[in-house]
């Protein structure tokens, strides 16, 4: 009997710990897609895009405000798109209206830039969705499989397998098309990527552009997992660390440190003390930073001499 | 008519005058040394040529066009390759890597074909390949290939430089101060490649370089420069007994 009791607690301990860790995948893709939006970001223009969260809070109002049926009522997958353009308008159209014009300034300056552009975009969301928690529709909402004794939702799954397919796809646009090694080349050296030809302005536009339909994609999946406020870009600082976990300069490296913080908060939510779940994040990027300076995909290796 | 025109070009920087007022033209098939002291406005002629600088006056034309209104991404497909006196690579890749980014211009496939690794985009890569290559061969390159650049010593980064101007395929290839930091042999190896560039593959050379053994040896002319404004032109022993030349590098006289 007791023996039989301490196997069914092992194993509920076993179940919860894997609902822990689905649940931590999840949010950890949507924290590596925004990380992704730093990198890119990073690549381009060298420098940090802390309005980079508040991109991924617009995504899920835009989608929202186009599909959601007491707005524009739109049927869920286009309006998905439709806000992955738009975003992608409004990601180019911050580069070339305000970005380009502090080109050559100290990195400082795109810091500043870009947390009061953050203020701007969240003044804009509040304004005209207001700021009590609104719900996006979706066609997946409450749809959840039982596998074992395990609850996996839908939004879970989604965003786990969407967070993958975008990756691979970034991944190869960077690796094979002209335009991505055109992006590759002037994120490694601007001078270099002119005089071979590459128009270095229009790829920064570009970069700016995808970054925020990779914003939008994040937000999506967020807003699909619960409500969205204009405050969720907040999310971004956490997605900051995973970046830095990840190297700055790097595409996998950003989505294994988003990995890592949104497995690690739920499993430290459960069974560490309370404030320590909202500190991991940021214990972890010390760790790292201590560890490898570089990040775990450090670019620059230290030369060995 | 010559390859390239420059006309009374300047650049002023506030109240600096970089460069004010230099004319000069290269014929097709020349080697041009612009040779002149530190600050003379030599490598600025070069970034106002490549159009990384906006001149405050002057026209350049090349090949019997006005470029002095294109950006800098539109001079490399006209035909115009450089280097850089600071060595301007892709740290963070190959040696290969750098030079097949020198046939970015000639790459003619599509984003989706590009994904879809379609038969048209292998047959370019083949290409594009075979165009490297030639110039890892030429420049002897061939044990650094899968190198990465930031672990490369100096001088060898400076030749891989010489060899993604040249995987461009140019008609003119501008280089500066090619010579500086090198060995006595390094810089022999340079002079050789650059009578091969002129004779082997019919390139214009335009170049900045200190080391007058090599100027002499290489250029048919030479056009020499102090505080931004042109002393003289000729071959190279005509401007090294230049007075006013002389004077301009030993200090001596008034002759800027």
């Amino acid at each position: 009997m007791v023996r039989e009791a301490r196997g069914l607690v092992r194993a509920k301990n076993c179940m919860e710990i894997f609902q822990l860790l689905i649940g931590g995948l999840a949010n950890g893709c949507i924290y590596g897609l925004v990380a992704l939006g730093f990198v890119l970001i990073y690549k381009a223009s060298e420098g940090v895009n802390f309005a980079q969260g508040d991109m991924m809070m617009l995504g899920a109002f835009v989608a929202l405000g186009l599909g959601n049926s007491d707005q524009l009522g739109l049927p869920f997958g286009i309006a998905v798109i439709v806000a992955m353009v738009l975003m992608f308008g409004i990601g180019w159209g911050i580069e070339r209206v305000v970005v380009r014009r502090i080109f050559g300034q100290p990195q400082f300056a795109l810091v500043i830039l870009t947390i009061a552009l953050g203020f701007v975009l969240r003044f804009a969301a509040g304004s005209i969705w207001g700021y009590s928690p609104l719900v996006l529709e979706t066609p997946f909402a409450g749809m959840n499989f039982r596998v074992g004794g395990v609850v996996i939702g839908m939004a879970d799954i989604l965003a786990i397998v969407v967070t993958l397919i975008l990756t691979l796809g970034l991944w190869a646009f960077f690796a094979f098309t002209r335009i991505g090694l055109a992006a590759q080349a002037a994120s490694q050296n601007q001078m270099a990527a002119y005089i071979v030809g590459v128009p270095v302005m229009r790829i920064n536009a570009l970069i700016w552009g995808l970054s925020g339909t990779v914003a939008t994609v994040a937000g999506v999946l967020y807003a699909a997992k619960g409500a969205i406020d204009p405050n969720i870009g907040l999310l971004g600082i956490k997605a900051f660390a995973a970046a830095v976990i990840g190297g700055l300069g790097s595409l996998p490296g950003a989505l294994l440190g988003g990995l890592l913080i949104g497995v690690v908060e739920p499993i430290a939510a459960r069974y560490a003390p309370g404030e320590l779940a909202q500190m991991s994040p940021y214990i972890i990027m010390l760790i790292v930073l201590v560890t490898r300076p570089g990040g775990l995909f450090a670019q620059i290796q230290a030369k060995k001499v | 008519m010559s390859l390239l025109a420059v006309e009374d070009l300047a650049i002023h920087f506030g109240g600096v005058k970089a460069v004010d007022g230099v004319s000069f033209e290269v014929e097709a098939g020349e080697v041009f040394a612009i040779i002149g002291p530190n600050g003379a406005g030599k490598s600025t002629i070069f970034n106002l040529i490549s159009r990384l600088y906006e001149p405050t006056r002057g026209r350049i034309h090349f090949d019997g066009a006005d470029i002095t209104a294109l950006k800098a991404h539109q001079i490399a497909p006209l035909g115009i390759a450089r280097t850089f006196q600071n060595i301007e690579l892709f740290d963070h890749s190959t040696v290969l890597d750098n030079l097949l980014m020198g046939r970015h211009i000639h790459r003619r496939t599509n984003f989706v074909q590009d994904i879809l690794f379609l038969p048209k985009v292998r047959r370019e890569e083949r290409e594009h390949r075979r165009r490297v290559e030639e110039v890892i061969a030429f420049l002897e390159l061939e044990h650094y290939r899968g190198k990465h650049i930031a672990g490369l010593p100096y001088g060898v980064r400076k030749v891989v430089e010489i060899g993604r101007a040249l995987a461009l395929g140019p008609k003119l290839i501008l280089l500066d101060e090619p010579a500086s930091g090198l060995s006595v042999e390094e810089s022999q190896d340079v002079a050789f490649w650059i009578e091969d560039m002129r004779r082997d593959m019919g390139l214009t050379v335009l170049m900045v370089e200190h080391d007058m053994g090599l100027v002499t040896q290489v250029s048919d002319r030479v056009l020499a420069v102090a505080n931004g404004r042109p002393l003289a032109l000729g071959t190279a022993a005509e401007v090294q007994a230049d007075p006013e030349v002389q004077a301009a590098y030993l200090g001596t006289g008034d002759a800027a």
